[in-house]
């Protein structure tokens, strides 16, 4: 099996750009008449859905950030009515409140469209058995997976994150041919393979795909070796649908968008102006048949280039390359968005700790450590070792309750953090991608 | 009436301690006796100086995290036993010592010994009932 949907992912690039125009004309009219947002932001510049009359006049439309997302909690983005919602995902924000998306029924089967075109682009088939242990829940990786498997007709594990000794048998047992989590927790599983004495040799696995957090080339390297599979890099957000946005294929050189349904551009990240092919700059996508909440132009903040060589595969979605970083403070830990701004609003609860912090990021053994060291409040000391540990403890579970993810806590004296005149500098990341 | 001692956090890194140390000396202000307890991350040094009220001051001025303690004092003769048979007793008592140090002095041939207990009266009545001596002034 080499496509899942040959016509759509081979379509020849005349094709797909009558397609993209029609597609992007509709929903210019679908997001005027329907969205509060949209119609403002056309209205402010004089701009008329008519106006738009293919995919080269993309650039007019203004464009769409996570705080238009944050502005509009949690339903005000959606284009559908409530009644045609049949599913609510969501992402963390930067103040704790959620980015909420919405999908309509016909969401939820392009999403799983995108999903089984993934898992055939990785190698696998309806034969497949496809063992999720991306999280199932508000985060899109689970289900996301879990639909393009179901479409595919292969048969899905729906394991879920955690408990990695079952994941272990269960893996085993079904005989999973395709395995799909973060990166990180697939190295995890290699090694836990070592300590309960399981060999690559007695699992059936054959394929990896791995996304949600950024990985390096190296990491890539030492799946493969460990867990003696091919990894796939798979791209998604859940603002644009999840999972399945982009995915490699077996050239491995950058990531196929399907660009069909989404439509990719790169700004510069300070001007906003549009850079040409093989150009780094900020990802920007617009969703070109979304119901529930489309999206204009609407900034990822991720940090990449557009491929448009042909591929050897035969599809002709443009590729993206490995992403190269962020243009916001968002971090990527262990497969979960932080923003420093969760964490200092934590600090801010503790009358014996300043809100003066700096986190350092490291990858130990593959997997993503994060240390917060943290100011004692002015005139706050104590005598005895316990009573600083009680302290460390209480701030390391509200850290964790608030952005789900164990971290290091350091304690350092008042005044002992680099303060900065401008943007305070708040993290180290050590991490190579 | 009990003996005054200040806390003082000093995260691990090199030439801490002689931040510290040198903020005292300038003030022209004599360390008594002094313990650090030691982690990994951090230290919290505790120390008895010839004027804590003027310590403090510096201390907070010279930008460290600092903290007022009350312990217990007493005396006992410095020899081998002494400590031991007043620890037997608070002991006996149940008596939970957070932490304890010492310091001899040499030429009264005598060891005064700091200890960290959560209620100071209650340890200096007992100690007082079995006829120790305790360092009731903060002047050691």
């Amino acid at each position: 099996m080499e496509y899942y949907n040959k016509e759509m992912e081979c379509m020849s690039l005349s094709d797909k750009k009558e397609l993209q125009s029609k597609r992007l004309i509709d929903t210019v009219q679908k997001v005027y008449d329907n969205v509060k947002t949209y119609r403002e932001k056309m209205d402010k510049i004089g701009l008329k859905p008519s106006d738009i009359k293919g995919i080269d006049d993309i650039h007019k439309l203004p464009f769409t950030t996570k705080q238009d997302l944050r502005d509009n909690y949690p339903f005000g983005m959606f284009a559908a009515d409530k009644r045609d919602i049949i599913r609510v995902h969501a992402s963390s924000g930067t103040t704790g409140k959620l980015t909420v998306v919405g999908y309509t029924q016909y969401d939820i089967d392009m999403w799983a469209e995108c999903c089984a075109r993934a898992l055939v682009s990785a190698g696998a088939t309806h034969d497949s058995v496809v063992h999720i242990a991306y999280g199932y829940g508000l985060f899109t990786g689970g289900l996301g997976m879990h639909y393009g498997a179901e479409r595919l007709g292969a048969i899905a594990v729906p394991v879920s994150s955690g408990n990695t000794a079952r994941q272990l048998q269960l893996m085993k047992d079904f005989e999973a041919d395709v395995l799909c989590c973060t990166p990180s927790y697939a190295i995890y599983i290699a090694e836990e393979m070592k300590k309960y004495g399981i060999k690559p040799e007695d699992m059936s696995l054959k394929y990896g795909i791995f996304g949600a957090e950024p990985w390096s080339k190296e990491m890539r390297d030492e799946i493969e070796d460990k867990l003696k599979l091919k990894a796939f890099d798979i791209y998604g957000l859940s603002e644009i649908t999840g999972p399945g946005v982009a995915i490699e294929c077996k050239y491995q050189c950058g990531s196929h968008i399907q660009d069909d349904f989404f439509y990719p551009e790169i700004v510069d990240e300070h001007t906003l102006e549009p850079l040409g092919y093989g150009k780094r700059g900020e990802l920007v996508f617009t969703t070109l048949t979304k119901e529930g909440i489309p999206l204009i132009r609407y900034r990822t903040r991720d940090i990449t280039a557009l491929n448009n060589s042909p591929c050897k595969c035969g599809r002709t979605g443009i590729r993206i390359d490995r992403i190269a970083g962020r243009s916001d403070d968002m971090l990527i830990i262990r497969g979960v968005n932080v923003f420093p701004s969760q964490i200092e609003s934590v600090l801010l609860k503790e009358k014996e700790i300043a809100p003066h912090y700096h986190i350092t990021l490291d990858r130990v053994n593959n997997l993503d450590t994060m240390r917060i060291d943290i100011e004692l409040a002015e005139g706050v000391a104590f005598d005895e070792v316990k009573k600083v540990e009680s302290l460390t403890k209480r701030i390391a579970n509200e850290i964790n309750s608030a952005i789900g993810l164990n971290a290091e806590i350091r304690l350092v004296s008042s005044g002992s953090i680099e303060r900065s005149m401008g943007k305070a500098k708040r993290v180290t990341d050590n991490r190579k991608f | 009436m009990f003996v005054n001692q200040i806390a003082v956090f000093l995260e691990n890194r090199a030439g801490r301690i002689n931040e510290f140390a040198q903020c005292l000396a300038k003030a022209n202000i004599n360390m008594i006796a002094m313990s650090i307890a030691d982690t990994t991350d951090y230290g919290i040094l505790r120390v008895i100086t010839d004027d804590n009220e003027k310590a403090m001051k510096v201390l907070k001025e010279g930008g460290f995290n600092i903290a007022s303690t009350y312990l217990v004092g007493f005396e006992v003769d410095d020899k081998p036993g002494a400590m031991q048979r007043v620890i037997d007793i608070l002991d006996k008592k149940q008596i939970n010592i957070g932490y304890l140090y010492s310091f001899v002095r040499p030429i009264e041939k005598k060891a005064i010994i700091l200890i960290k207990v959560d209620d100071n009266e209650y340890v200096a009545n007992i100690l007082r009932e079995n006829g120790i001596t305790l360092i009731e002034r903060n002047i050691l």
